[in-house]
C-alpha cells in the first residue's frame, strides 16, 4: 500500500519535464498504471516528473483528417468528447471500457499507451486504427506507427528519456463502421482479449478491414490475416466466421487463473465475429 | 399532582420499512471505524509474514530495521512465549491441536504466517522498517489441497503427528443400512463446496492501548464479539478480565470472518504493553486474503438412497473439511454444523456422516455466511436433483413429496434437532407461482428446441440458526439486554448483540418502542463496548434478533411490570392500563407519562411496595432451541453456447423467516445474502498453488459481485413464525447465500442436461461451461 | 524530504508539508481529520476511498497527494450543505443503500457523479456507472434504488 520515498516534480513546461526525464525521472501522467505498480513496491523510481500538470498536452484537435490527442488528454474527455465521437467513434467507444468511472477521470492516452500493459483496452483500437504515435525526447520529436510502437509485455519502441506527446487517429471516412468487443477479466476489469474492428465498404464488398487485438498475447497486434481474409468479401456471416477463425493466427496465446490459452483464443475468435457483425451493421 | 403529559401518540413501529437509525452517520461519514481512531502517542505496527506455505526459520535479523529512524520496537516468537496460545472453542473428540502462538516459532506454516511486528511512530516508516527486516528459511515442500493432503506420502502440515488427519467425526440417525438396501436406486456424486474469501469491505484492525498505573488494558477491534474477545484475550495475556475493555467501533462487515479471536488482537495487546503507547494496526487487503479465515472447504462425497417412486430412503456423506494448518475460534466445529443440517427439509429420518478434518498449510477456514448449512444445502438439493434427473421426476414434485410435513412439527430429525415450526410447500409453491412455472418449462421445451440451453433452478432451502442453546454451543448461546430509563424519560437499551450492518439499533429501537408505547426516536441502542454492556455473545449465526431480540423482550416486560407498579402507586389503584406510554385510571382516564414516572422512581419520594428506586431491567435469555427457517429460490439462467456465459434472466426468493420486524432490513439481508451465495456459484474461489501461495491473493484475480453482474432479486416471503421466541423471529442474515449457489447451480445444471451434464462444481465460469458444452472435461 | 502542498477540502484552505509519497487518501485522513472515505484494498479496485478531486470522482488511493496541490477536494464529509442532506444522501437513506457502511462514502461520491453527468439513467447506466465500487453487504439491488430515487428528485 506503501511506496518507496521519492522526489516529485512538477515542471512549468514540457522542455524542463523531458530534461528531467533525460536524467533519470520517471513520468506521472495519470498515474493509474504507475501509482498501483509503486503501491505494490514494484516499481520504486527515485524521481517522479508529473506531466499531468502540463495542460498543453491534454487535448484533442481535429486537423485536416486527423484527431490529435494530447498525452494527458483522460479517458473520460476521449469517451466523451463530441469529436471522437462522430470523427473516431472507435477511439470514443474503447475509451469507455478502460477500468471504471474513477479510473477514467484520472487515466490518461500518454500514460496508458506508454506503459503498454499487454490486457490494456486501446492498443487495440490503436492498432486497428493504424494510429501514429508521436514521441519526443529533450533532443526532438519523432513518429512510430501504432504497429511498431507497442513492442512486447511492458514494453513500447519508447527511447530512454522520451515520452509520448500525442496520438493520431485518423477521422473516419464517411461509411466506415467500427467495433470494439471485449471480454472482462471479471475481478481486474482487464481484457481477457479485446478486439476492435474497422470496416468499409464500397460496391457491396468490404474494401477495408482492420483488426486490432488486445489481451491475447503478449502485446497487442494487427490481425492481418483475418483482414484479408475479410477484404474482398461481401461480408456475409460465413465470410465473417472464416475471417474470424483467424484472428489468433500467429499469436501465441496468454494462460492464466481466469482464462486458459484454449479458451482464450476461442473467446478472440467468437468476439472477432460480434465485432466485425457489428462494424459493419454500422457501415453506410 | 401528576399533571397529564401526553407524549406523541405511538403508532406501531413492527412491520413497517422503517428507515435505519444507523444511516445519518453512515451516509455522512462521521461512523468511527478502528482505523479512525486516533490517539496521542499512537504508534503504528506492521507485521512481517512468511511468505512460504511451509519453512523452517533459520535466523531473523532485525537489526537494519531497529536503526532506522521512527522504529520503536521490534518482537519476534522469542518474545511472546509467555502469551498462550490463539484459542479454539470447540472441542470434538481426538482432536489434534496445534499449538499457536500469535509469532511464529521455528517454523512457519501457511503463506502470511505473522514472524515478526515492527512498531514505528508513522505507518509509513513502520512499512519501510518491515522491508528491511530479513527472515531466513529453509524451505519445505508444503501441501494445499485436502485430499492432496490425506493421500499417502503426503507433506505433513504438523511433523508432530504420523499424518494430515485433525480429526475424525462419525454420526449416524435410523438405520441406513437398511435404508440402503431397501433402495430401488442410489446416487452419488462429489460435490465440492470451494474455498471463499469473505472479504467484508473493512479489514481487519486493532487499537490497543495499555494503561500501565491501572494495569487494564482498552482493546479496540473490529469485531463480531467483543465481550468473547474481552474474555479470551484476557487469558491468553494474563490480565484480569474486568481489566480488560474492548470496543467494537463501526465495523464494517464480517459475515463470520469477524467472529474469532485473532493473533493480532493479542499481539498488540502486548506491544503496547510493552512501548507503553496505543498501538494501532490494520491489515492490507493482501493480509486480510492471507490471514483472516476463509469459509468453506470442502470436498463432500454423497450417496443418497431413494425408492424410484422419489422417496428418499437415506443420505450418506463422506465430508473431507479443509481445516488450514491451524484451529481458529470454531475451525473444526464448523463442518458438524453441516452433518446437523445433512438432510435438509426432507422427512428421511435415516444418515450417516462421516467428518475428515484434514490440515492443510493454508490460512485456517471457520464460520463464513452460513458457516456449514450453505455446504450441507448445496450438498442435498443437488442431490435431490440429481435423483430427480435419474428418475426422471420434476425437481419440485419430488420435493414436494419429500418436505416434512406440515404436521409433523416440531420435527425430530435424523440428526438429533428438533425443527419448531414449517410449512416448506407454502415458499416453494409461491416461488413456482411467481415463475409462472408451469409456463417456463413449456417456454423451456420451445428453447430446446431452437438449440438454446435454458435452465430452471430450484433449491429449498432449510436452516439452523439463532445460535443458540448453550449446552450446544462453545461459549454459551444465550443472549442479554438491559432496558434503561432516565429520569427524564427517554430509554437506552444495551444489547449483548455486536451489529456491523444488520440494524438493530433500529429493529431493537422499533421492539422497544412498540413495548413501551414511544416514539422510535427516543430510543438509543448501544453495543459493542464492554465497559458499557452486560455481557453478550455476539452477532453471528443469524441470532441477534431471535435471540438478542427475546433477551430485549424479556428485559421490557420487567420494566414495565415495574412501571405498571410505579403507576399504580401514583394513581393510587391497581385498575390501570398501560399503552401509549402512558398509565391510564381505567375509571377516572386520569394518566401519567412514562416520563412522569422515572421521574418518580428515581426521585424515589415514595416506593411501591418490594420496589426498587431506579427503572432498569436486565435479562439473560436462553433460547430453548435453535430456529429453523426455510424458503424457495429459483433461478432462470441462459447458458449462451459459443462462450459459456451465464445469464440469468430471473431470481425469485421466496423466504420465510417468521416474522418480519422491519421488511427493509430484511430485504438488504436477503438480497446481501444471495450476492454471496452467487458469489460462491459463478465467480469467487480462494485458490492456492501446490506451493501453498494464494494465487488469488488481491481483488485483480478474486472476483467479487459487481453491481453489473447481479440480478434483480424478487425477494418474497411467507410467515411462519417460530414459538422459539416470544417475537416469532426466525433469522435471515445468512439464509439468502444458503438458497442461492444451489439455485444457481440446479439451474445452469438443468440448462446443460440435454447434452448430458449431471454436476457442475463451482465456481461456475465461463470456460468451465464452455469445456462442458462442447463435451470435454472442465 | 517534504513538499508544501495547499489543498481546498470541503471549501477550507490548508497549507502542509508532505512527503511525496503521501497518498492522497492518507493526507484527508490523517492529516485532514475526515476519515469519512476508507481504505478497502490497494488495487484500486474498491473504491471505497472515491472523492471528487476538481470536480471528478477518483480514487484518492491511487493519486499523491503533491499531485493534487491546489486541487479543490470534496469528500462525503462535504456533500451536506448547512446540515441539509445531498438529494443522494438522502435517497440512500430512505432505500436503505447502505448496511455496515463502509463502502458509503465512496459509493455516494461515485453515484453523486454518476447522476451529475446522466441525470436519468437506467437501471444499466447505474450498475455499470457504480463498476468501480465494492459493496459486501447489499447487493446493490437498494443502492440502484438509492440513485433511481435520487434521480426522481426535481433539483
Amino acid at each position: 500500500m506503501i511506496p518507496h520515498q521519492f522526489d516529485y516534480a512538477a515542471p512549468k513546461s514540457l522542455d524542463e519535464a523531458l530534461k528531467a526525464i533525460a536524467d533519470g525521472a520517471k513520468p506521472l501522467s495519470g498515474g493509474m498504471s504507475l501509482v498501483p505498480m509503486m503501491k505494490l513496491r514494484l516499481a520504486a523510481p527515485d524521481r517522479v516528473v508529473d506531466l499531468a500538470r502540463l495542460k498543453e498536452l491534454s487535448y484533442v484537435r481535429e486537423e485536416g483528417s486527423a484527431l490529435h490527442v494530447g498525452a494527458t488528454t483522460i479517458h473520460y474527455d476521449v469517451e466523451s468528447s463530441a469529436a471522437v465521437k462522430s470523427k473516431c467513434p472507435l477511439l470514443a467507444e474503447t475509451a469507455g471500457f478502460i477500468g471504471d468511472v474513477q479510473i477514467r477521470n484520472m487515466g490518461t492516452m500518454g500514460g496508458s499507451v506508454a506503459h503498454n500493459d499487454p490486457s490494456a483496452d486501446y492498443p487495440a483500437a490503436l492498432q486497428a486504427l493504424e494510429a501514429k504515435i508521436v514521441l519526443k525526447g529533450a533532443n526532438g520529436e519523432r513518429t512510430v506507427s501504432a504497429a511498431d510502437f507497442f513492442v512486447d509485455t511492458f514494453t513500447t519502441s519508447l527511447e530512454e528519456g522520451e515520452i509520448v506527446r500525442e496520438v493520431v487517429v485518423p477521422v473516419e471516412a464517411a461509411g466506415t463502421g467500427t467495433s470494439y468487443a471485449k471480454v472482462l477479466q471479471p475481478a481486474s476489469g482487464f481484457a481477457i482479449v479485446g478486439i476492435a474492428v474497422r470496416v468499409r465498404k464500397s460496391g457491396g464488398k468490404i474494401s477495408m478491414a482492420r483488426i486490432g487485438v488486445t489481451g491475447l498475447a503478449n502485446c497487442s497486434y494487427r490481425a492481418t490475416a483475418a483482414e484479408k481474409a475479410l477484404e474482398g468479401t461481401a461480408g456475409s456471416d460465413a465470410d465473417i466466421q472464416a475471417a474470424a477463425a483467424l484472428v489468433a493466427q500467429g499469436a501465441d496465446a496468454n494462460s492464466d487463473l481466469h482464462a486458459s490459452a484454449e479458451y482464450r483464443t476461442h473467446l478472440a475468435k467468437v468476439h472477432a465475429g460480434r465485432a466485425i457483425k457489428a462494424a459493419l451493421g454500422k457501415t453506410a | 399532582m401528576a399533571t397529564t403529559t401526553i407524549i406523541k401518540k405511538h403508532e406501531p413501529s413492527i412491520g413497517k420499512r422503517l428507515r435505519r437509525k444507523e444511516d445519518p452517520r453512515l451516509i455522512t461519514g462521521t461512523a468511527t471505524y478502528v482505523e479512525d481512531l486516533q490517539m496521542p502517542g499512537m504508534h503504528y505496527a506492521m507485521v512481517v509474514r512468511s511468505p512460504h506455505g511451509a519453512a523452517n526459520i533459520k535466523s531473523i535479523d532485525t537489526s537494519a530495521a531497529a536503526a532506522m529512524p521512527g522504529v520503536a520496537a521490534i518482537f519476534t516468537g522469542k518474545d511472546i512465549l509467555h502469551i498462550a496460545g490463539v484459542p479454539c472453542g470447540a472441542s470434538l473428540p481426538g482432536l489434534r491441536v496445534p499449538d499457536h502462538k500469535i509469532l511464529a516459532q521455528d517454523r512457519v506454516y501457511f503463506v502470511g504466517h505473522p514472524v515478526a511486528v515492527v512498531v514505528a511512530t508513522d505507518k509509513y516508516v513502520a512499512r519501510d522498517a518491515a522491508d528491511a527486516i530479513e527472515v531466513d528459511y529453509d524451505v519445505l515442500q508444503a501441501v494445499a489441497d485436502p485430499e492432496k493432503a490425506l493421500a499417502p506420502g503426503a507433506p505433513a502440515v504438523h511433523p508432530q503427528w504420523p499424518d494430515n488427519t485433525a480429526f475424525t467425526f462419525h454420526q449416524e440417525g435410523g438405520d441406513i443400512e437398511k435404508a440402503f438396501k431397501e433402495a430401488d436406486v442410489i446416487v452419488k456424486e462429489r460435490i465440492v463446496s470451494q474455498r471463499l474469501i469473505p472479504s467484508a469491505m473493512e479489514p481487519r484492525g486493532v487499537v490497543a492501548s495499555w494503561h500501565a498505573a491501572e494495569k487494564s488494558l482498552t482493546l479496540y477491534t473490529s469485531t463480531q464479539v467483543p465481550h468473547l474477545v474481552r474474555t479470551l484475550i484476557a487469558q491468553m495475556l494474563g490480565i484480569d478480565e474486568n481489566r480488560v475493555r474492548v470496543v467494537a467501533p463501526e465495523v464494517g462487515g464480517g459475515f463470520g470472518s469477524k467472529l474469532n479471536v485473532y493473533a493480532e488482537e493479542a499481539l498488540m495487546s502486548f506491544v503496547s504493553m510493552k512501548i507503553g503507547k496505543p498501538v494501532k494496526w490494520i491489515e492490507s487487503r493482501r493480509e486480510n486474503f492471507l490471514t483472516t479465515i476463509h469459509g468453506r472447504g470442502h470436498v463432500d462425497y454423497y450417496e443418497v438412497a431413494a425408492k424410484k417412486d422419489g422417496t428418499i430412503l437415506g443420505i450418506k456423506v463422506k465430508l473431507i473439511q479443509d481445516l488450514g494448518s491451524y484451529h481458529q475460534l470454531l475451525t473444526p466445529a464448523i463442518p458438524t454444523l453441516s452433518v446437523l443440517m445433512l438432510p435438509g427439509l426432507y422427512r428421511s429420518k435415516n444418515m450417516s456422516a462421516d467428518i475428515i478434518g484434514v490440515f492443510t498449510n493454508c490460512v485456517p477456514t471457520d464460520a463464513y455466511r452460513g458457516a456449514g448449512r450453505p455446504e450441507a444445502t448445496h450438498g442435498i438439493e443437488r442431490m435431490v436433483d440429481i435423483l430427480a434427473a435419474e428418475l426422471k421426476m420434476d425437481p419440485a414434485e419430488i420435493r414436494l413429496k419429500n418436505f416434512i410435513r406440515n404436521e409433523e412439527f416440531p420435527f425430530p430429525t435424523a440428526t438429533g434437532l428438533i425443527y419448531d415450526t414449517g410449512d416448506y410447500a407454502a415458499p416453494l409453491r409461491k416461488a413456482l407461482e411467481t415463475v409462472n412455472y408451469t409456463e417456463l418449462r413449456k417456454e423451456q421445451a420451445e428453447a430446446r428446441k431452437q438449440g438454446r440451453l435454458m435452465g430452471i433452478g430450484i433449491c429449498t432451502y432449510g436452516e439452523i440458526c439463532a445460535m443458540g442453546p448453550s449446552p450446544a454451543t462453545p461459549a454459551g448461546g444465550w443472549e442479554s439486554a438491559t432496558v434503561k430509563i432516565e429520569p427524564s424519560g427517554k430509554v437506552t437499551v444495551m444489547t449483548g448483540v455486536s451489529p456491523h450492518g444488520q440494524g438493530e439499533e433500529t429493529t431493537f429501537s422499533q421492539i422497544a418502542a412498540d413495548a413501551l408505547g414511544i416514539d422510535v426516536e427516543d430510543i438509543l441502542v448501544q453495543h459493542g463496548d464492554t465497559a458499557i454492556v452486560q455481557y453478550g455473545i455476539g452477532t453471528f449465526g443469524s441470532r441477534a434478533t431471535a435471540v438478542g431480540g427475546a433477551a430485549l423482550h424479556f428485559a421490557l416486560q420487567e420494566i414495565i411490570t415495574k412501571i405498571k407498579k410505579f403507576g399504580a402507586m401514583l394513581l393510587e389503584t391497581e385498575d390501570i392500563t398501560y399503552s401509549d406510554g402512558q398509565c391510564t385510571c381505567n375509571k377516572t382516564g386520569k394518566s401519567i407519562s412514562i416520563k412522569e414516572i422515572a421521574g418518580a422512581a428515581y426521585r424515589a419520594m415514595k416506593l411501591p411496595a418490594n420496589t426498587e428506586p431506579g427503572l432498569v431491567a436486565t435479562y439473560f435469555w436462553e433460547p430453548p432451541n435453535f430456529t429453523f427457517p426455510f424458503g424457495a429460490h429459483i433461478m432462470v439462467s441462459e447458458v449462451e453456447k459459443e462462450t459459456g456465459n451465464i445469464s440469468i434472466k430471473r431470481y425469485v426468493a421466496i423466504d420465510d423467516c417468521g416474522n418480519v420486524l422491519n421488511p427493509l432490513i430484511v430485504d438488504g439481508q436477503v438480497h446481501g445474502g444471495v450476492a454471496q451465495g452467487l458469489g460462491q456459484a459463478l465467480w469467487e474461489q480462494a485458490v492456492y498453488d501446490d506451493n501453498g501461495q494464494l494465487v488469488t491473493g488481491e481483488f485483480t484475480d478474486y472476483t467479487m459481485p459487481r453491481a453489473h453482474m447481479m440480478p434483480w432479486i424478487e425477494s418474497g416471503h411467507t410467515v411462519t413464525p417460530t414459538p422459539v421466541n416470544p417475537l416469532g423471529v426466525k433469522g435471515v442474515g445468512e439464509a439468502g447465500t444458503i438458497g442461492a449457489s444451489p439455485a444457481a447451480v440446479n439451474s445452469v445444471v438443468d440448462a446443460l442436461s440435454p447434452l448430458g451434464v449431471r454436476h457442475i462444481d463451482m465456481p461456475m465460469t465461463p470456460e468451465k461451461i464452455w469445456k462442458l458444452v462442447n463435451g470435454r472435461n472442465a | 524530504m517534504t513538499q508544501s502542498v495547499t489543498i481546498t477540502v470541503n471549501g477550507i484552505t490548508e497549507t502542509h508539508e508532505v512527503e511525496p509519497r503521501l497518498l492522497l487518501i492518507h493526507y484527508i485522513r490523517d492529516v485532514r481529520g475526515l476519515t469519512g472515505p476508507h481504505i478497502g484494498c490497494e488495487t484500486s479496485l474498491c473504491g471505497a476511498c472515491t472523492m471528487e478531486v476538481n470536480g471528478k470522482a477518483v480514487k484518492s488511493c491511487s493519486l499523491f497527494t503533491v499531485q493534487a496541490d491546489g486541487a479543490s477536494i470534496t469528500t462525503i464529509e462535504g456533500l451536506a450543505i448547512d446540515g441539509k442532506l445531498h438529494k443522494m444522501q438522502e435517497a440512500f437513506w430512505n432505500e436503505h443503500g447502505a448496511q455496515c457502511g463502509f463502502c458509503t462514502p465512496g459509493m455516494i461520491m461515485t453515484t453523486k457523479q454518476l447522476l451529475d453527468r446522466n441525470p436519468n439513467p437506467t437501471e444499466t447506466d447505474i450498475r455499470h456507472g457504480i463498476e468501480g465500487n465494492l459493496c459486501r453487504c447489499t447487493g446493490y439491488q437498494h443502492i440502484v434504488k438509492a440513485v433511481q430515487a435520487a434521480a426522481a428528485v426535481k433539483a
